[in-house]
């Protein structure tokens, strides 16, 4: 029971709005819902939500980088390429037999990762920071992007994976999870709704410890200034490079599930246009805390969605208005003005309560 | 052996020669105020000792350590620390998580909540525990940056104009706070510009001027010293 409680109270802190028994009571209600929804929706529009899911992981990767430690990644993409790429191409050689595809998501995330650590040694050791750092990252991506592009040539192969160029790799397995008698194939409707949705909680409230520990302390620190947090003692690269390599990890999850989701990859996932989405959510949410990026990306998305109805270019003018109204109106994300405005309310009825 | 010995520093920006051969000695529980002209290179002096700034020449030895070389942080952890010109708090978080940031790789726990407190109380910041650190008087975030330099435990506190914006009775005060610390086995170096703070707290002063060492001597000596008051002269006239 202790250990219990002391779990609750790390999931708690000065980096992470919500807390208290009124918070987690509606966060409970909240997770009951998600979990009963696919039993009164249609696996086609249970499909449609994982796909909003999938993009929530891509953009907690920038929550941290940006929102908590201060750098703006403009290449996030590039993480999410690499490993939805690399899921393809040891899926189609490899198959999905004895939960390979399962390996495959942790392998693939893996290369993300080390891309991230090479990158990002170079950039912060490099004391590269601000608008260079914004302008690395997103060349690195828009160079991935133009790289697949023209890969298009059968002599453009790994092992039987074929990368074929600009139209990107298709036909590699669903996850599939090895299951005594029949594996369950996780194909994009309930069963992998149920396998993201799992995977989003245990990401969210891992981030929520990690980010209220020592550790996210000194993020934060270093995004309120550099040069003090390292006058207290603390190697600001190696914890800028840790970050940016959790958030690469975390894009990276979110390019498996996608090609996984999808069952197809295309160099244009790693373009100008998918690189810049994710910042608009996660600028339009709020990008210093944790739960106001997920709420903001999947509202923004859900939204996105409803007006690419009327054609997808109103969708993306739309897009840039709601960044523009942001910056002015409410410069640290709608969402997360929001979230302060019910904390204060609910501040001023237990007061008046008690 | 001495805490702090500079030895034939030399920097340049560009064409300005900031720091021309400073030779500098710090025993160990001294403290010691630099004073100097705006410009003369004080501030550049302590970015040096602490490797945010690279001499072109010369040799900075900690505790008969060679750290000329060594990065920032680790001269911190050989146990240098610093309260910059300009206040350097985590301007977006609260009084009590900046020192607990501060705090934090040397205590956890219950221990950790008893240490912030002290500190809290030892900068008559108790009540402003939950603010803002931003929303701070500016001498209020004085304190609050000394405090944070403070809990590294430092052999060596470098003060980088600790009372400017301070009323007299704040300055005072700080002066005071200085001196515990002191007692207590810290060494003190300090830049600044406020003759009554370094006549209650400063034991030696080296006046700086045009990036060299101008004067050495008690306060005494130095007021007394006609040189030395031509040079803050000449630069009221300029
Ligand atoms: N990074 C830099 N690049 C170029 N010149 C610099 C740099 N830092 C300081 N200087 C110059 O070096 C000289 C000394 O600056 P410094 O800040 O060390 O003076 P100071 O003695 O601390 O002055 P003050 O009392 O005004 O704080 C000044 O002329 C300043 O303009
Ligand atoms: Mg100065």
């Amino acid at each position: 029971m202790t250990g219990f409680l002391s779990l609750f109270r790390r999931l708690e802190g000065p980096q992470t709005v919500g807390r208290g028994p009124g918070f987690w009571g509606l966060f409970a209600v909240v997770l009951a819902v998600a979990l009963a929804y696919p039993l009164f929706s249609d696996g086609y529009t249970v499909g449609n939500t994982v796909y909003f899911f999938v993009w929530v992981f891509i953009a907690l990767s920038l929550c941290i980088i940006w929102g908590y430690g201060g750098s703006l990644s403009f290449g996030q993409t590039a993480f999410f390429g690499i490993a939805g790429y690399g899921y393809g191409v040891l899926t189609l050689n490899f198959g999905s037999a004895y939960g390979f595809t399962l390996v495959a998501l942790v392998i693939a995330v893996g290369i993300a990762a080390l891309f991230a650590v090479l990158l990002g040694y170079f950039m912060f050791f490099g004391r590269i920071a601000g608008v260079f750092l914004g302008i690395v990252t997103l060349a690195v991506t828009l160079m991935l992007e133009r790289f697949m592009a023209q890969t298009a040539g059968p002599e453009w192969h790994i092992g039987s994976a074929r990368l074929n160029g600009f139209n990107g790799m298709s036909a590699m397995p669903p996850l599939t999870i090895p299951w005594p008698g029949e594996p369950i194939v996780l194909f994009a409707d309930v069963g992998l709704y149920y396998f993201v949705l799992g995977l989003l909680v245990v990401v969210y409230l891992a981030l929520r410890i990690l980010m209220n520990s020592s550790f996210g302390n000194v993020i934060v620190a270093i995004r309120e200034n550099p040069e003090r947090a390292e006058m207290l003692g603390y190697d600001i690269r190696k914890y800028q490079l840790i970050t940016f390599v959790i958030g690469a990890a975390l894009a990276g999850i979110s390019g498996v599930l996608y090609t996984a989701w999808g069952q197809y990859i295309t160099p244009s996932s790693m373009g100008m246009t998918a690189a810049a989405l994710p910042l608009i959510w996660v600028a339009v949410g709020g990008r210093s805390d944790l739960t106001s990026t997920v709420v903001g990306t999947l509202v923004v998305l859900a939204a996105f969605q409803a007006l690419t109805i009327y054609g997808s270019q109103y969708a993306l003018v739309f897009m840039g208005v709601l960044l523009v109204l942001t910056v002015l109106i409410a410069p640290n994300g709608l969402v997360l003005g929001v979230m302060h405005w019910l904390g204060r309310l609910a501040a001023r009825f237990t007061q008046r309560a008690g | 052996m001495s805490l702090l010995e500079l030895r034939e520093l030399n920097k340049h920006f560009g064409g300005l020669h900031v720091t021309n051969a400073v030779n500098l000695t710090l025993e160990p529980g001294e403290i010691h105020c630099l004073i100097g002209p705006n410009g003369a290179g004080k501030s550049t002096l302590f970015r040096l000792i602490l490797g945010e700034h690279h001499p072109g020449s010369g040799d900075i030895l900690f505790a008969g350590e060679n750290i000329t070389a060594l990065k920032s942080f680790a001269r911190i952890h050989r146990g240098l620390s610093v309260k910059f010109q300009v206040p350097g708090v985590f301007k977006g978080l609260s009084v009590r998580q900046n020192l607990e940031i501060a705090l934090q790789s040397r205590h956890r726990g219950a221990e950790l909540e008893a240490e912030i407190g002290r500190l809290l109380t030892f900068l008559g910041l108790e009540s402003e525990q939950a603010q803002t650190a931003g929303n701070l008087s500016h001498g209020q975030k004085q304190w609050l940056e000394i405090g944070m330099a403070i809990s590294l435990k430092p052999r060596l506190l470098l003060l980088d104009e600790p009372t400017a914006g301070m009323s007299p009775e704040e300055t005072h005060m700080t002066g005071e706070m200085v001196q515990r610390l002191n007692a207590d086995g810290m060494t003190v170096l300090a830049i600044e510009h406020d003759m009554a703070f370094v006549r209650q707290v400063a034991q030696r002063v080296t006046v700086l001027h045009l990036g060299q060492v101008f004067a050495q001597g008690s306060i005494d000596e130095i007021v007394a010293d006609e040189r030395v008051a031509a040079i803050y002269l000449g630069q009221a006239h300029a």
